[in-house]
């Protein structure tokens, strides 16, 4: 990435608070607050689904109801009163749009406080955005672009309404209701989300993006994505949050399932900066997040990079089931953690197929009174003969009264595949800070500094556009962790 | 006066490493100090930049006409003082041209001017790589990571060269070198120097100074500046060594 950049970068980190807390006034259609059979037909009914959608998610929720909370995360938190929360809400104004025009100016200005102004990535080649505010999705460009390619790239519900057999044949195979506590609330509950579906022999000639935000207030925030590539399909999927400040604790609880059949490739990047709450620890965004990628044909390949500097309490595990022979998963992640946040994120590579490889890279950085572990699985199973892995978990620490944790499982089951695992602790030493000071960068452009260069193993797997931003999330994140 | 140290006393950890030491330093003037190890000449030099942890417990130190004892590292650095390091820093995945960009743009921040362009950046680089015959594959690479003991040196003199300081310290910035490396080194200090800024060179050998000649030679001992000259005080330690000066001191 150019220097420029670091720079305009690094002169925003001077400049205060969570930048993205704004709240945009728009109606909203609210469900009732709780969660019963009757929130789900309303949300159900709202949405105007068929019947089937309803059933899938009727299940989910009696499911669900058998649950228990998992435990098991190094996270502490107050209880979450789930009758407490409101499940749907939906702007009342529901446009139909052709073009920008069309669109709330409101809206328009959200986005352009956001930096992403769909009016100027329209022009910026090479990005599709699907925008999502709050559950419903508002706006799709580039849709001609992509159809021509027989690229399929729309929100979830205009995927059930207009691909019902395509949602049908794949929700919920990667990641079942069953799957866990959260997974099940999510296919209960699910608002939105965005559906992509790349055709046979096609590599996706746009990088797709979508930006999720969260809106109202107490309002979970539940989206579900689905991406499909068939046999030699690729495509590079990026997926970007910013929240409004709020005082309320948030919930969210999202699932993204990828597909791959043979040849086929998805890289899935993430820059998670949901509100994290103020320097005392109140409010900020629960994020509980499901995702996993199946590697379900030969060769075939699913990478997830991640930025994740936001939200109070992160809890995730983007994962690959490496069922195909010869088929690679990749991790690359860096989680910042700083004043009371809290960050329990690693993956889980499952080795089925022969040959399989996985990677995983991951930088945890802590400050403050934050807390942040990283948590992987490698399981290589019978079957999985001369598979590899190698992981390296690095921790950097600035301050002395921030945790950072490793738990890497590991589980071989047959003797032909080499498992290696790497981890090291550091902290930001005072002769780098020092070295920088006498060069007339000041502490907290330095740690910026310091901090991108230790992530840069992961930053420079991003797309380009993403890694811009993800170099200022981290930055902004760290203001203030030291002096 | 660019520089007055007056009475200055430092100490680490409550021990005390300078013990009441005067020097005055001009524009246009090169001060060369030496002395055998361990006298607390970086010690000097870390207390001029700042460095936490050296506790200035007496005296001032006066760079142009403020005392900078209370000042920030940074804003000393920004002031124009430039210390090329003793022993010089790797920061891993910070590229050399991103950090110098960085450092160029917070001295142009605090002088109220606004970033360079690029262009005019890159242009800067490659001049000033050629002064000190440092190589494109080390400015693309990790600030001192994998740099040889000459290169991290040379790349001291290359920050310094972009950077333009009014005062520039120079910490044992030729051992390790070879007689090449010890030539560029010079040529590079060489070049800056004018009659707006000054240098303090902090130097074992005498070596260095056939290269880059003082204007005063300094030798320090136990935390004070036991004896000041001309450049012939250099010709002359390096024949008697430092011994007789412990006697000097000790009178
Ligand atoms: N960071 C430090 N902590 C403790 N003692 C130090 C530190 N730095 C230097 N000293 C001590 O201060 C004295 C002077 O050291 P230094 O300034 O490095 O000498 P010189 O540069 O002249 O060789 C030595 O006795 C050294 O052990
Ligand atoms: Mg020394």
């Amino acid at each position: 990435m150019s220097d420029q950049t670091n720079n305009n970068i690094l002169d925003e980190v001077t400049k205060g608070e969570y930048k993205f807390g704004f709240y945009t006034d728009i109606e909203n259609d609210l469900a009732p607050r709780g969660l019963t059979e009757d929130t789900i037909r309303f949300i159900s009914a709202k949405k105007e689904e068929p019947e089937w959608m309803l059933d899938f998610r009727l299940k989910a929720f009696r499911h669900w109801q058998s649950l228990e909370e998992p435990e098991w995360a190094h996270l502490h938190h107050p209880p979450i009163d789930f009758q407490d929360i409101i499940y749907f809400a939906a702007p009342k104004k529901k446009p139909q749009l052709n073009s920008l025009d069309e669109v709330d100016p409101e809206l328009l200005e959200t986005f352009d406080k956001l930096g992403i102004s769909l009016d100027e990535q329209k022009r910026l080649a090479g990005v599709a955005v699907d925008a999502v505010i709050d559950s419903v999705s508002v706006k799709t460009t580039f849709q001609d672009t992509l159809a021509k390619h027989g690229i399929i790239f729309c929100s979830f519900s205009e995927a059930v309404k207009n691909h019902p057999e395509l949602v049908k044949k794949y929700m919920g195979t990667v990641v079942p209701y069953t799957d866990n506590y959260y997974a099940a609330l999510n296919s209960a509950v699910f608002s939105d989300g965005s559906f992509c579906f790349i055709p046979k022999g096609v590599r996706s000639p746009l990088e797709l993006s979508t930006y999720f935000r969260i809106n109202a207030a107490n309002t979970g925030q539940f989206e579900r994505t689905l991406i499909v590539a068939e046999e030699g399909g690729y495509v590079s999927y990026m997926e970007g949050c910013t929240a409004p400040m709020r005082d309320e604790n948030q919930l969210h609880a999202a699932i993204v399932e990828i597909i791959a059949m043979d040849d086929a490739e998805v890289k899935y990047s993430t820059v998670q900066n949901w509100y994290p709450g103020d320097k005392e620890g109140k409010g900020g965004v629960y994020n509980f997040v499901t995702k996993r990628g199946l590697c379900k044909g030969h060769r075939s390949k699913i990478s997830w990079t991640q930025v994740e500097t936001g939200s109070s309490i992160t809890w995730k595990y983007p994962s690959c089931v490496l069922m195909g022979d010869n088929s690679i998963g990749e991790f690359y992640s860096v989680a910042v953690t700083n004043n009371f946040q809290q960050a329990d994120t690693g993956t889980k590579m499952i080795h089925l197929g022969k040959n399989t490889r996985s990677t995983i890279i991951s930088k945890g950085i802590s400050a403050g009174k934050s807390n942040n572990s990283y948590r992987g699985l490698v399981k290589i199973m019978p079957g999985a003969i001369n598979s590899r892995n190698f992981s390296q978990c690095d921790s950097l620490l600035l301050g002395d009264k921030c945790g950072a944790h490793t738990f890497p499982y590991i589980d071989t089951r047959n003797q032909s595949s080499i498992v290696e695992h790497e981890a090291t602790t550091s902290k930001i030493s005072e002769d780098q800070l020092f070295y920088c000071n006498q060069r007339g960068i000041d502490t907290e452009k330095a740690i910026g500094l310091i901090v991108n260069g230790y992530a840069k193993e992961v930053l420079n797997k991003l797309p380009m556009e993403f890694a811009v931003e993800a170099q200022k999330l981290l930055s902004i994140t760290l203001e203030g962790s030291v002096g | 006066m660019l520089l007055n140290i007056k009475n200055l006393t430092v100490a680490i950890e409550g021990k005390e490493i300078i013990k009441g030491l005067n020097l005055q330093v001009n524009k246009g003037e090169v001060h060369a100090i030496m002395g055998p190890n361990g006298t607390g000449k970086s010690t000097l030099a870390a207390a001029i930049t700042g460095r936490e942890g050296y506790e200035v417990t007496e005296g001032e130190i006066w760079y142009k006409d403020q005392n900078i004892v209370e000042l920030e590292p940074d804003e000393r650095a920004n002031l124009g003082i430039f210390l090329s390091f003793q022993y010089p820093v790797e920061i891993p995945g910070v590229s050399m041209t991103n950090f110098m960009r960085t450092a160029i743009n917070a001295q142009r921040e605090y002088n109220g001017l606004p970033p360079m362009p690029a262009g005019e950046f890159l242009k800067l680089m490659e001049e000033k790589k050629k002064l000190v015959d440092i190589h494109s594959k080390l400015t693309n690479r990790s600030v001192n990571e994998g740099f040889s003991g000459g290169e991290k040196k040379k790349n001291e003199i290359f920050q310094m060269a972009l950077l333009q300081p009014t005062l520039a310290i120079l910490d044992e910035t030729d051992s390790g070198l070879d007689i090449d490396a010890l030539r560029t080194v010079a040529k590079g200090v060489n070049e800056l120097r004018s009659n707006e800024n000054a240098f303090v060179v902090i130097t074992h050998y005498q070596r260095l100074l056939e290269y880059i000649v003082p204007d005063f030679v300094h030798v320090m001992y136990d935390g004070k500046i036991v004896k000041s000259g001309s450049k012939n005080l250099a010709l002359e330690l390096e024949d008697k060594g430092y011994e007789w000066l412990k006697e000097q001191s000790l009178v």
